[in-house]
């Protein structure tokens, strides 16, 4: 393991739930339904997370529990019943039904598996029902896609083929950019899951390549290495190198020459790290402390390090999985604080203390820390964000120098006033 | 169990909270799990506060739910305390701990702090968000007060004449995520200011613990917000004898009326609402001439309680505007509501469910929609003008111009936020107008959009995006349109189009007729003119 300091703390967290991540999974797979069963907080947290408006009638909704629901599970799961097809009879067009977990529902032990498998049955194929946590009592904010991803995992087709599997939600474009190189490489046969249509499942058996595109993955990738496929260890594609290296191990797991990667990447290294220069001039040296929350932090941390000059004051994760981020802990500089868990009081006095140059954070401590003179980023911003691979490092980068080139224009413009 | 794709209130637990983040020296440790945390970027993006709102979350997990969940409240409790010396401190718990039961109320009793605690019973599973923000102001209240209740028996809402001082009042209700709340009780202390009447304490919003226990040193309590602050009012009417004042002032009339009932509550004989000088220019710009097309509009309203009934008032008594939809979606206001859609002649639409509202909106094809942020965009998909007057909060219902809702500058607020969005969809008839003279440029844009007056609509387009959403159910007998009635139809201004088109359909099948022509449109004119 590298160089960094592996910390842990506990206490009041301020992170979303697993729920949110049905803001941008409803988007990858216009063809499914999240019904998450749960409270009105729920129904709550997803709107308020999602922007706060909707601008048609949105793919994904809440079964709200209500006192009746409580006193008695079996009426309960009549009412799911009954909730669920008035949906699909008003929403035909649905494929996949996600039927989401809450924190009250897993504590109320609704049984959603058994739900699924009834409807399943009662539906005769019509409507996939599947179901996965994104409670906020066992997940954390990207957590969500882990499970809906691990759900869909069984309903793959068996293939013993050779295959590249890219693992992970990406925005459409930048999706579409990175296939295309893997075959410009070389490899032709490239699938993505989550698939663009839910029915549209890629094939998983012993050809199988995994390159997770996303570091929250854990349990999918656990269920796909039990479906006999195998995970390519690298670090995660944000930023330049980490990009490069991304590709390199998959060209490497498909015995692909070196000297052709290399011809490949090459023009797109130089490129990319000339439309890189002028963000690095404006972010080396400043120091930079990310809160937990979307679990980027740490390749987040690496690129704003070893490719912008960052310097780290402390990056915070949700939880680690040391396995998955290996190679990110390898390429970290010797003794960075990376602290998992959340005590956010003694967070937010360690801050005050350092006084960073930026703050990666979520949403509802944003503003808080600006008043108080902290430049910030939010951390929701980049799971929407195309930041990954090589093409997307300066636009990666951007982001992070916003916020200070923002600070900036207005701070000199109120000295001229003055 | 009930479908819900977007709801108007939060859980009872973000009323409690809009409460705990108004005041000043409180704290509120809510038994939550992690995701419950979503809820501060209320208040710091949507009021764009620069303060953290004062709640500690447990942030319990599953795997804490095995071992005593009752400790890890207890080090929450105690930490707070310590962290944030609070002056009163507020313990409750949201959906999933209400579940677990670990009163954490009855913990932090039990934990020997030196200060006033309240309890907070909230039922996740049943009520909402003003309800939450209501009980819990009453509840704080209460506390604050529980050891002055027997001193203070009789109450003399005129005493100040002889004890020779201004007469003082409470402003009670308004809080963060309120509509308009901050500039509001700028406005009414102005107002009341001018009038020779002090304020005692405003509070939930800028309140400490120690303002909440001199409410009782008013000579009567104000008020604003029913939805949070009725209970209390009422609450310190039986208790201390606290004559409360109900006209709530949003609109010219209601303005005059407030300021006579609280000169009659506080015994000040000088005023005279005839010899009053109305200082809004609501009363005059509506008298203009420019206003006569003003004249009939056809207003859907939708909102809270307290902002659907003014806006019902000065639609109908200010502004010459028929109102033809009123609702809201506060249960616990659908009484009111409903008495006044019946003085309409209409029927309340007490629901949740912003598609049972955009329905009805369509059903009644106005040519303004006065609702929420969510009606703004329902109202945008049907093509028809809106101005918003109500929560739940959006950051653009924030703004930072001075921009109340209640007294005369807030009548001035009101008329021009109305009658823009209905300046703006005549501009759009007059682009379409215009749009065959060479001098034209083609490509104009429409803050309507799509379905605004610059695109050559053909009466498909037009019936794809404005009529058709909600005729889902045509039955035989219903009237069918000629290609020459739809070009007809075609010609008649947008924003007026689907009143006709329901209007001429109406008469088609009073008459039987089966097929509407251009004559059939001009039959039907004369018909409902005479």
């Amino acid at each position: 393991m590298g160089g960094a300091m592996l910390l842990k703390e506990t206490g009041p967290r301020e992170v979303f739930c697993g729920l949110t991540s049905i803001v941008w999974l409803h988007r990858r797979m216009p063809d499914a339904f999240f019904l998450v069963v749960g409270s009105r907080t729920c129904a709550h947290l997803i709107q308020s997370a999602a922007g706060v408006m909707i601008f048609a009638e949105p793919r994904f909704g809440t079964a709200i529990l209500e006192e009746r629901d409580l006193a008695g599970l079996a009426d309960a799961h009549e009412e799911l019943d009954r909730v669920v097809k008035d949906l699909l009879a008003r929403r035909p067009e649905i494929r996949t039904l996600f039927l989401v977990g809450s924190c009250p529902s897993e504590v109320i032990k609704i049984d959603l598996a058994r739900v699924a498998e009834r409807l399943n049955s009662a539906l005769g194929g019509r409507v996939r029902v599947l179901n996965y946590s994104g409670s906020g009592i066992e997940t954390t904010f990207t957590q969500g896609e882990d499970g809906a991803l691990k759900a869909l995992v069984p309903l793959m087709a068996q293939s013993q083929d050779d295959q590249l599997l890219l693992v992970g939600t990406l925005a459409n474009a930048v999706e579409d950019r990175l296939i295309n190189l893997f075959k410009r490489i070389g490899i032709n046969n490239v699938s993505s899951f989550p698939p663009r249509e839910s029915t549209n499942l890629p094939t998983v058996g012993n050809g199988t390549k995994v390159l997770l595109t996303q570091p929250y993955l854990t349990d999918t990738a656990r269920a796909l290495i039990n479906r006999g496929a195998e995970i390519i260890k690298a670090p995660f594609p944000l930023g330049v190198e980490g990009s490069r290296l991304w590709m390199e191990a998959a060209a490497k797991a498909f015995k692909i020459e070196e000297n052709l990667i290399h011809s490949i990447l090459e023009p797109l290294i130089i490129r990319a790290q000339k439309a890189l220069q002028p963000y690095k001039e404006q972010l080396s040296g400043k120091r930079l402390f990310l809160l937990p929350e979307s679990q980027l932090e740490l390749p987040l941390a690496r690129f704003l390090q070893r490719e912008c000059g960052m310097k780290l004051v402390e990056v915070g994760t949700p939880y680690l999985n040391r396995e998955l981020m290996q190679p990110e802990l390898e390429l970290l500089p010797q003794d960075t604080p990376v602290m998992e868990g959340q005590h956010i009081e003694k967070q937010l006095d360690r801050v005050r203390e350092k006084q960073p140059d930026l703050v990666v954070c979520g949403m509802g401590l944003a503003n808080p820390l600006e008043a108080e003179g902290i430049s910030t980023k939010w951390s929701i911003e980049l799971v929407f964000s195309p930041i990954h691979g090589i093409d997307q490092a300066a636009d990666l980068a951007e982001l992070f120098a916003r916020p200070l080139h923002r600070r900036n224009l207005l701070n000199d413009k109120t000295l001229t006033n003055v | 169990m009930e479908l819900t794709l977007w709801t108007y209130e939060g859980p009872p637990h973000i009323g409690a909270m809009r409460i705990a983040s108004s005041m000043e020296g409180v704290h509120y440790v809510l038994h939550a799990p992690q995701g419950d945390t979503y809820a501060d970027l209320l208040f710091t993006m949507i009021e764009r506060r620069g303060r953290r709102p004062p709640v500690t979350y447990t942030t319990f997990q599953a795997r804490d739910l095995g071992g005593d969940t009752a400790e890890l409240v207890k080090g929450h409790l105690r930490e707070a305390v310590e962290r944030f010396q609070p002056k009163a401190l507020l313990v409750g718990e949201s959906c999933t701990a209400e579940l677990i039961q670990d009163q954490p109320g009855s913990l932090a009793a039990s934990m020997g702090f030196n200060i006033p605690i309240v309890n907070l019973e909230l039922p996740a599973y049943s009520k909402k968000e003003n309800w939450g923000a209501a009980e819990t102001f009453y509840q704080v209240v209460r506390e604050l007060l529980s050891n002055l209740k027997s001193e203070e028996k009789t109450h003399d809402p005129q005493a100040w004449q002889e004890q020779g001082r201004r007469p003082k009042v409470n402003l009670l209700g308004p809080s963060l995520l309120g509509f308009r709340c901050r500039d509001d009780v700028l406005e009414i202390q102005k107002l009341l200011n001018e009038h020779g009447i002090d304020i005692n304490v405003i509070a939930p919003l800028g309140s400490s613990p120690a303002d909440l226990i001199r409410i009782p040193e008013a000579d009567i309590n104000v008020c604003l917000y029913p939805e949070i602050a009725e209970s209390t009012c009422l609450w310190l009417e039986r208790n201390f004898g606290i004559p409360f004042s109900k006209t709530i002032p949003i609109g010219v009339n209601a303005t005059h009326e407030f300021l006579s009932e609280l000169h009659q509550l506080l015994g000040i004989h000088s005023y005279n609402p005839k010899k009053q000088t109305n200082q809004s220019r609501l009363t005059w710009y509506s008298q203009s001439v420019d206003s006569n097309y003003l004249t009939g509009k056809r207003v859907f309203i939708f909102g809270d309680g307290t902002h659907a009934l003014a806006a019902a008032r000065i639609a109908k008594e200010e502004l010459g505007f028929e109102v033809v939809g009123i609702g809201t979606y506060s249960r616990e206001m659908a009484r009111p509501i409903r008495a006044a859609a019946k003085k309409l002649g209409l029927e309340a639409l007490i629901t949740n469910d912003y598609l049972q509202v955009e329905a009805a909106i369509s059903e009644a094809a106005p040519e303004l929609v006065l609702g929420t942020q969510m009606e703004r965009h329902s109202a945008k998909r049907l093509g028809i003008p809106c101005a918003v007057i109500s929560t739940p909060m959006h950051v653009q219902d924030v703004p930072a111009r001075y921009s109340p809702q209640m007294g005369w500058e807030g009548a001035n607020v009101i008329f021009d936020s109305w009658v823009h969005p209905l300046m703006m969809g005549l501009e759009e008839h007059l682009i379409g107008m215009f749009r065959h003279d060479f001098e034209f440029v083609d490509g104009h844009q429409s803050h309507l959009g799509h379905l605004g007056g610059s695109q050559n609509q053909t009466y498909e387009q037009v019936e794809e995006g404005t009529i058709t959403t909600n005729d889902s159910a045509l039955t035989e007998a219903d009237p069918i349109w000629t290609t020459e009635g739809k070009e007809e139809l075609s010609k008649i201004p947008f924003f007026v189009r689907g009143k006709i088109r329901k209007k001429t359909e109406k008469y088609a099948r009073q008459v039987g007729c089966r097929k509407i022509g251009s004559e059939t449109l001009y039959d039907a004119k004369a018909h409902f003119k005479a």
